[in-house]
Order: structure tokens, then sequence, then C-alpha cells
């Protein structure tokens, strides 16, 4: 049972997927219904199995567990495993799932399709957590794009096919050059097996190409290649801008798929890969990366405040967000790097949920314009609450999550590069403006707008989707050691790993020192 | 003696009878009536003959003095040859007797084509290379255009023939200055005389000829020209043909003669062999995105698929090899799958090649949508597909022949190359509400659609066991 109990979580939703497509007739009412249910079912079984891994996870191991391997081809291999990093990623996953399924239940428009589209999804996310050999996360990260792609363009907003085809071909550009780049690490190591590959070491003597110095050499050719799609993924500024159309456009599961989920896996990339992989490469570039999140936190927090789109308001705020995970990514030390995935998980249940707030009065109103909103309160007291409630913990108040996952990731960077935590710790109160200002004009005032006059408050399915999130939100802000504790070990031998390489090597020490 | 060389080629003898017993049986009796008959006769023949290839055949041979090999690479060739006709031919059968098209003429000359490949993909020999290519040159002429009545026909086989005479022309030219300056035809004797790493000029021109006649087989740029007219104009039976085992004896063709003739001077023929795959990958990519008609879209996209091909070409290693081969195994079953959805394309009976016409196919066919969805995904190599596979196979081998920038630009083409097939899957399932296309009843092209789909999926596994068969065939040709 241990043995495959990574591809057992994996492969339910998928196998829940074939099911649907291969034995579901039918677009009737009774169809959609059991296309519904096959499918929350599936997703809490596998978030009920996968419970099993965090239980039987054992922090104090630095090491992968439950590995499991087998012969592929050309000499790959299948092989999964978890560590401290990867293992609450697999939990986020699974957690919110359910919670998608059934914030769709309101789906009428190919129901089918639409299910098997998130069950594989689901399969395919998981994979890239799981998965220790570099083609098979290749692979994983890569298929996510064609069921996201679908989500996007078969039951988006207006602009559809516009948003659709801008995700597909700028995640996809961004992730052929790591391709490129994990087939010459192939090439140089002889292995594409993760942990191993982490034990590697690639040359990283300085080189010139075509007249170009290029300082970390190989590290650094690979390091930008990796970072073409992580960055992308991320998404970093300057190429965050397939974000905020793929959100607007998106139906509100995909929106929060993509923003608690899709998001994350370009931190977990760069922490996964860059750092122990390419760690001179890493140095060398250390300053450009903290320099573009902070960029990403002031400017996408200022472009938010102007956003008359509440789900475009929400994905700039993503963006600000991922500019800290990444700071914290590059600021190399304990607390940025545990600051960076507790802001990831964090901002996973929190955009999620902002997301989903959104999804609530756009059922009702099938508009997200801001300006078609206000008083909501008078007619909605629980909505209120609720959405006010994530808008305090996307700003950061103390007591939820994401006062926590900011302030260790501008303590770690503060260590490095004092400046760069002063813009960053400026972003902060950016981000209460644009968010404060938007809860405002939306929930606060007079209710004077004619067609809100009949809107209902939630129904119990929306109460009780919200409530895990809640209820996550807050446990994490008050009691952190729960995710502390369980990544601490695994980040520790990271930073260890990354400052033996460093020390080891005459460039990478340089680096070291002008921080 | 002669009894040995004979048993050798015995399977292109066989078929070489059968396609002259067929013939005159058939003008004989009831001509054109029998032609459905003969076609699923000879598709069965050519699984038959596959299977004793396939199974049979071990080690290698060589027959009349090195003149026609029997190895591990010419076998995989031809069972992919062999195989991929008789899809092709039953695939179209239906759609040709309901037009009045199929006439006992065209399994015959498929037959003889498909003699012409394996002799190409077996040949050792300038003259045995340029008898295969013309027997299955000639055919391939004469089959562009079957429609006598259509004007687009005609025109395609005579584009086709005027273009395909200038490159076996080329190919001539090559070949009489590699004899000039070798001294032999031979490719034991070309590979002597150009093996110490030093190739004279005259050599080098004569292999510069032979290569651009074989990059005109292969439709790779700047040879191209010919393709997406004679796949537009072309019964599109007949594009499906063209666009799988002709293409595949070609590339084999191609690498035979590169690493049997000329494996001693890698070096001379790399770059070329760099630059066709470029360009290819490119154009195909860039030029496709215009298109509105999908046979002429898969025209584009057989030429950039071609052009990842020749990366493994250019690689020049056993590892290349084994990448051409496996890309070529895929390709042709990608090319099945698709090509027996458009020829399921129909309305009110009627053929149909606009892609605007397959708009919200996805409501009308959900499953054979779904299945061309996996097909254009993995003709763009996006995993999990098989075709990722294909593309990773001849990247790998790219870069570890020290041609990284090569691999560089043909992922940044695949993404470009994406687009277009992208633009497919959003006819299918993101288009507006517009007049149905008929539903495809016929089971041959439905098990071949959604059989070639299953493939790209399940592939993934373990692509079926071809890496080892192709690891093998390859390591017969480089030595």
């Amino acid at each position: 049972m241990n043995d495959s109990l990574l591809s057992l979580v994996t492969f339910i939703p998928a196998l829940a997927a074939a099911i649907l497509a291969i034995f579901l007739r039918g677009e009737e009412a009774a169809a959609q219904r059991n296309a519904k249910w096959v499918a929350m079912v599936a997703t809490v079984i596998t978030f009920l199995v996968s419970l099993a891994i965090l239980f039987e996870f054992d922090p104090s191991n630095t090491g992968f567990q439950f590995v499991e391997e087998r012969e592929w081809l050309m000499g790959l291999k299948y092989k999964l495993g978890v560590d401290g990093i990867s293992v609450l990623f697999v939990m986020l996953t699974t957690f919110m799932m359910p919670l998608v399924i059934a914030a769709s239940w309101n789906v009428t428009h190919r129901v089918k399709e639409y299910m098997i589209a998130f069950l594989l999804l689901e399969t395919l996310m998981l994979g890239v957590f799981m998965a220790l050999d570099l083609v098979l996360f290749y692979l994983f990260f890569e298929a996510g794009l064609i069921p996201m792609f679908l989500i996007i363009g078969i039951w988006g907003g207006k602009d559809r096919i516009y948003a659709s085809f801008k995700f597909f071909l700028y995640t996809f550009l961004g992730s052929v050059l790591m391709l490129v780049a994990m087939v010459a690490m192939f090439a140089e190591a002889g292995t594409t097996d993760i942990p191993m590959l982490m034990n590697h070491e690639f040359a990283s003597e300085s080189f010139s190409v075509l007249g170009i110095h290029i300082v970390g050499g190989m590290q650094t050719i690979m390091f930008l290649a990796f970072f073409a799609s992580f960055a992308v993924k991320m998404p970093m500024w300057p190429v965050h801008t397939w974000l905020p159309d793929a959100h607007v456009q998106a139906p509100t599961a995909g929106s929060v798929v993509l923003a608690a989920i899709l998001l994350k896996m370009g931190g977990y990339g760069f922490l996964r890969f860059s750092l122990p992989m390419f760690p001179v490469g890493s140095a060398v570039l250390t300053d450009f990366i903290l320099w573009l999140s902070v960029i990403a936190v002031v400017y996408t927090s200022l472009v938010a405040l102007v956003q008359e789109d509440m789900k475009k308001l929400i994905a700039y705020s993503s963006v600000a967000h991922m500019g800290y995970v990444t700071m914290g990514i590059f600021a190399a030390n304990q607390q940025g790097i545990d600051g960076a995935i507790f802001q990831m998980l964090s901002h996973g249940f929190i955009s999620g949920a902002l997301f989903l707030c959104v999804g609530v009065i756009y059922d009702r109103m099938h508009t997200r314009e801001i300006d078609a909103y206000g008083g909501l309160v008078n007619r909605m007291p629980a909505y209120a609450l609720i959405f006010m409630f994530f808008t305090m913990a996307n700003v950061g108040l103390p007591g939820t999550s994401g006062f926590v996952g900011e302030f260790l990731t501008i303590m770690g960077v503060f260590q490095v590069n004092t400046w760069i935590a002063l813009f960053a710790a400026s972003g902060v109160i950016f981000s209460a403006g644009y968010a404060l200002w938007l809860y405002r004009r939306v929930v606060f005032g007079d209710l004077i707008k004619e067609s809100l006059r009949t809107i209902s408050d939630m129904t119990p399915r929306e109460r009780w989707i919200f409530a895990p999130l809640v209820a996550m939100t807050l446990i994490l802000g008050v009691y952190p050691p729960l995710i502390t504790d369980i990544i601490g070990p695994s980040v520790e031998a990271l930073i260890h790993n990354y400052e033996t390489a460093l020390a080891q090597s005459p460039i990478g020490d340089a680096a070291m020192a002008s921080h | 003696m002669i009894q040995a060389d004979l048993n050798i080629i015995l399977p292109e003898i066989l078929l070489a009878c059968y396609a002259m017993v067929a013939l005159i049986g058939a003008v004989y009796t009831s001509k054109d009536k029998i032609a459905g008959k003969l076609v699923w006769a000879t598709a069965v023949i050519f699984v038959i003959v596959a299977a004793w290839i396939g199974l049979s055949g071990e080690g290698e041979r060589a027959a009349f003095d090195g003149m026609f090999n029997d190895d591990g690479f010419a076998r995989f060739a031809k069972v992919t040859i062999l195989l991929s006709a008789a899809a092709v031919l039953i695939m179209g059968q239906d759609y040709m007797s309901r037009r009045g098209m199929l006439r006992f003429e065209y399994p015959v000359l498929v037959t003889l084509s498909v003699v012409g490949m394996m002799v190409m993909v077996s040949a050792g020999d300038l003259m045995a290379l340029y008898m295969g290519l013309e027997l299955q040159s000639l055919s391939l002429y004469v089959i562009a255009s079957m429609r006598r009545d259509s004007a687009k026909s005609a025109e395609a086989g005579m584009k086709y023939f005027v273009l395909g005479a200038l490159s076996s022309g080329l190919l001539l030219y090559g070949s009489s200055l590699v004899y000039g300056f070798a001294g032999t035809t031979g490719f034991a004797g070309i590979i002597e005389a150009a093996g110490d790493g030093h190739v004279s000029l005259g050599l080098l021109f004569g292999l510069t000829f032979i290569a651009c006649g074989l990059a005109f087989k292969v439709s790779a740029v700047p040879f191209h020209m010919w393709t997406p007219d004679v796949y537009q104009g072309a019964p599109t039976p007949i594009t499906a043909f063209f666009a799988t085992a002709p293409k595949v004896a070609a590339m084999a063709l191609f690498a035979r003669v590169l690493h049997d003739a000329f494996g001693g001077v890698v070096g001379d023929w790399q770059q070329i062999i760099a630059l066709l795959s470029v360009l290819s990958m490119f154009l195909g990519a860039v030029a496709a995105i215009g298109q509105t008609d999908i046979k002429r879209l898969m025209a584009y996209s057989s030429i950039a698929h071609m052009g990842y091909a020749l990366m493994g070409l250019a690689a020049g290693t056993a590892f290349g090899v084994q990448a051409l081969l496996i890309y070529m195994a895929i390709y042709v079953t990608m090319n099945i799958g698709t090509f027996a959805f458009i020829l399921s394309m129909e309305k009110d009976g009627q053929p149909v090649t606009d892609i605007r016409s397959l708009n919200m196919y996805s409501r009308t066919n959900s499953g054979k949508a779904m299945a061309m969805l996996i097909l254009l995904f993995s003709l763009a190599g996006v995993p999990p597909l098989v075709g990722f596979f294909g593309k990773f196979y001849v990247l790998r081998a790219a870069y570890d022949a020290g041609l990284a920038w090569l691999a560089v630009l043909g992922v940044i083409a695949s993404v470009i190359g994406a687009f277009y097939y992208l633009r497919i899957v959003y006819y299918m399932y993101f288009g507006e509400e517009g007049d149905a296309l008929d539903n495809g009843k016929s089971p041959v092209l439905y098990g071949l659609l959604m059989g070639s789909a299953a493939i790209m999926l399940i592939g993934v596994v373990n692509l079926f066991g071809i890496e080892g068969i192709a690891q093998a065939a390859a390591a017969t040709l480089v030595k």
C-alpha cells in the first residue's frame, strides 16, 4: 500500500475522468448530476487518501518519502516521492479540488467534459508536485496546459479565445526552453533522477559566447532556461500579462485552480530545481530576481488600484503576492524560504476564496464590474462578512495566514538587501489600499443600484464551500508551526546544500560575499 | 548463389508479381468493379508481408554484391511503410468508391510504389537507390492525377511530375559525380573513398546534389514547393498516402545514403541537414498559420515534421537514427488518424476541407472531436502524448551531437506550430454554433481515428516497445 500510495492519489481523479468519458452518456439532467457526483466523490476520496500521506509523513526525514520507481523509456524513470517541500502542495491540491467541484455545481454547459477536464487537471497537478524525474515532471507540468486551455476556452467569458491562446502559447514558450535545458542536464549528468541531479555539480566555469561573458557558465544558462518557464508560470513581472487575461476569462472554478494551485508550480519549480541544481547560477542572478520581485510587488499593486474588473484586480494582487514568494525564495535563508512556501500555501486559500467571492456575485448578476455593485452589505450580510475576512487576509492582517507569509519573506530578504525589504514593505500598504477600496466600493455604501434590490445572500452550499477556507486561513494565521514544522527540516537541508555548493565555487563564493 | 540473393528480395518479388497478376486479372475480368475487393486484398497482403518481414527477418544479409541490404534498419522502415500503406488503402476505399474514383489501377499502383519504397530503404548502391526511387515516384505521379476529370488533381500530378523529374535529375547528376570521383556506385566503395574524414571537392558536390534530390522527396525546405499544391489537389485518400509511406521511405533512404555511403564525413553533410531542418521547421510552422484548408495545413504540418525528423538525422549518430525512426513511426501513426478524420469530414455527402466548417464539431461528434483533439496536441508535441516523445528523442539526439542551437530553434518553432493546431481545436470546441457536418458512419475511419488517438495516449507507458527495436535498427546502420 505504502509503495504505491502516491500513484494511487495521483491517478484516482484520472480514473474517475476515464469512467466519465467512457460510461457517461447524454446531456440530460440526470447525466449532468451523475457527472458532478462522480467528480465530487473522486476528489473527496483523493483528499481522504492523501491524508494518509500527511499522517505518515516524517518531517524530520529530509529525504524523499513514499518513493516509488519504475523503469520507463530511454533510461528515464517513472519515479514519485514527496519531501517536506512538496508534501504540502500535494495536500493543498487535494484539499482545494473538492471545493472547486462544489463551486461548479451550477455549471450547465457541457458538464461531462467540464468535470473530465478538472479531474485530469488534478491528476496532472499532483504529478507535478510528486515527480522525481525531470522528464516526468515536464510531462505533468506541460500536460496541465491542455485541460486549462480547454477550461478557459470552452467555459470562459467573452474574450475567452484570446485569453486561452495567450495562456497556452505564453506558458508553452516558457517551458520548451526548460525542456532543452533538461536535455542538456540529461546529457551532462547522464540521469534524469531528481535526487541524483541535486547532488550533481553542473559546470559553473564562466565562458564567453559571441563576445558575451557569461558568469557562472552552463549553470547560469540552464538557470535562465528554467527561469523562463517558472517565471512565466509564477508569474513574475514583466511576463505576467497572460494571468489577468486568463483569470478574467476563466470560469470561477478555473480561476480558483489557477490562483490556488497552478501558480504555485513556478515557486515549487524554483525550490525543486533552480536553487538545488544550479546554486551558482542562482547566486549570480539573485539580485536581478529580487529586483524583479519587488518591482512586481509595487508595480502590480499600483496597477491593481485602477482596475475596474474585480477579477482583474485580484489577479494583479496575485502577481504582487507572488512577488513576495520569489523574493523569499531567492533570499535563500530559512525565514525567506519558509515564508515563501507559507505564502504560497496561504495565498492558495486566500486567493482561491477571493475568486470564489467574486463567483458568488457573478453568478447572481453576471458582471464583474466593480461599478455595478455597491451596498451589498444591506442584502448579503453573510457574504459581506466572508468577503471582509478574506480581504483582510489578503491585506496580511495579523491573525490570518496572509500576515505570516509576508512577514517571514520580508524578514528573510531584509538580511540580504534592506532596500528590497523596504520597497516590499511598501507593497503591504498598497495592498491594503486596493483591497479595502475594492471592499468599500462593492460592499459598503447605500444600495442604490436598481438591479441589486433583489440579490439574495449566500446559499448553504456556498457557505459550506467557504467554511474550510476560513478555518485554514485562521488556523495557519494563529499557529504557523503547523506548516513550518513540516517544511522546516527540508528547507534547512536545502539551504545547507545550497551554501555548501556556493562555498565550493569561486564565483558562488563571490556572489555570496556581495550580499 | 543467385538463389540466396533472390531469397533475400523474395518479399519484393512477390509483391511485384502480385501487382502484375492483379493488373492483368482485373483487366481481363470486371475491371473497376473488383477494385474494392482488390484494395482489401492488397491491404491484407501488405499486413501479411509486414508481419513476415518483421517477425522472420534476422541479422544482416546483402544480395547482389551489396546492391540490396536486408538489415534491421531496412526491416523497421519496411514494416512501417507496409502497415501505413495498408491503413491508408482501406481508409480511402469507401470515400473513393462513393465518388466513382476507385479504379483497379489504384491498389496496383500503390503496390508498385510500395515495392519501390522497399527497394529504396534497402538500397546499397546508387543504382538500386535510383531504381527504387523512380519506381516509387512514377507510381505516385500517376496516383496524384488519378482523378482525370478534375483539373486540380491533374494540376497536382503535373506539378509533382515536373518538379519530381527535376529532383531526380539533380539526384542523378549527383550520383554521376560521386561515381566519377569515387569510382564506384556501391555504398561500400563510396564510404572507403570518403572514409578518412577527407572528401574531395567533386565528391562533395555529388553529395550535395544527392542531398538536394532527397530533400525534395522528403519535402524539406527549400525543396518543398510542390507539397501544399499536391496535397490539396490530390483526392484526400491519396494525400493521406503521400503524407505517410513515401515520407518514411524517403527519410530512411536519406539516412541510409548519408550513413552507409558518407558515414565517414559526417561533418561535411551535418550543416546541410541542420539547415534543411531549421528551414523546414520554421517555414512549416509559420506558413501553416494562414491556411484555412485542412489538407494544405497538413502539408505544411508535414513539412515541419520532416524538419524535426531531419534534426535526428543531422545528429549523425546512431541515437540520431534511432530518434529518426521513432519519429517517423510516430508521425505516420498520427497522420493516419488525422487523415481518417479529414476523410470523414463531409457535408451532405460532399467532402469538406475548410477548417471553419468544423465549427462546434465537438457538439455533434464528441467522441471523434476528442480523438482529434488528442491527435492535434500530439502533432503539436505537447506531453503526455506520444508526439512529445518523438520531439524529445530528436532534441536529445541533436543536443548530444553538439547541435544545441538546433534544439533551441526546434522548440521555438514548435511553439509557433502549436498555434495552428490549437486553431483547429478552437473551431471544434470554442466556436459559435454553425451548420454541423455530417455524422460520418464509416466504421473503418472511426476505428483508425480512435485507434491512432488511443496509441497517442497509451503509448506514454512504453511507446509499445519500439524504442528497443529502433535502437537495434539504428545500430545496424551506424557502426
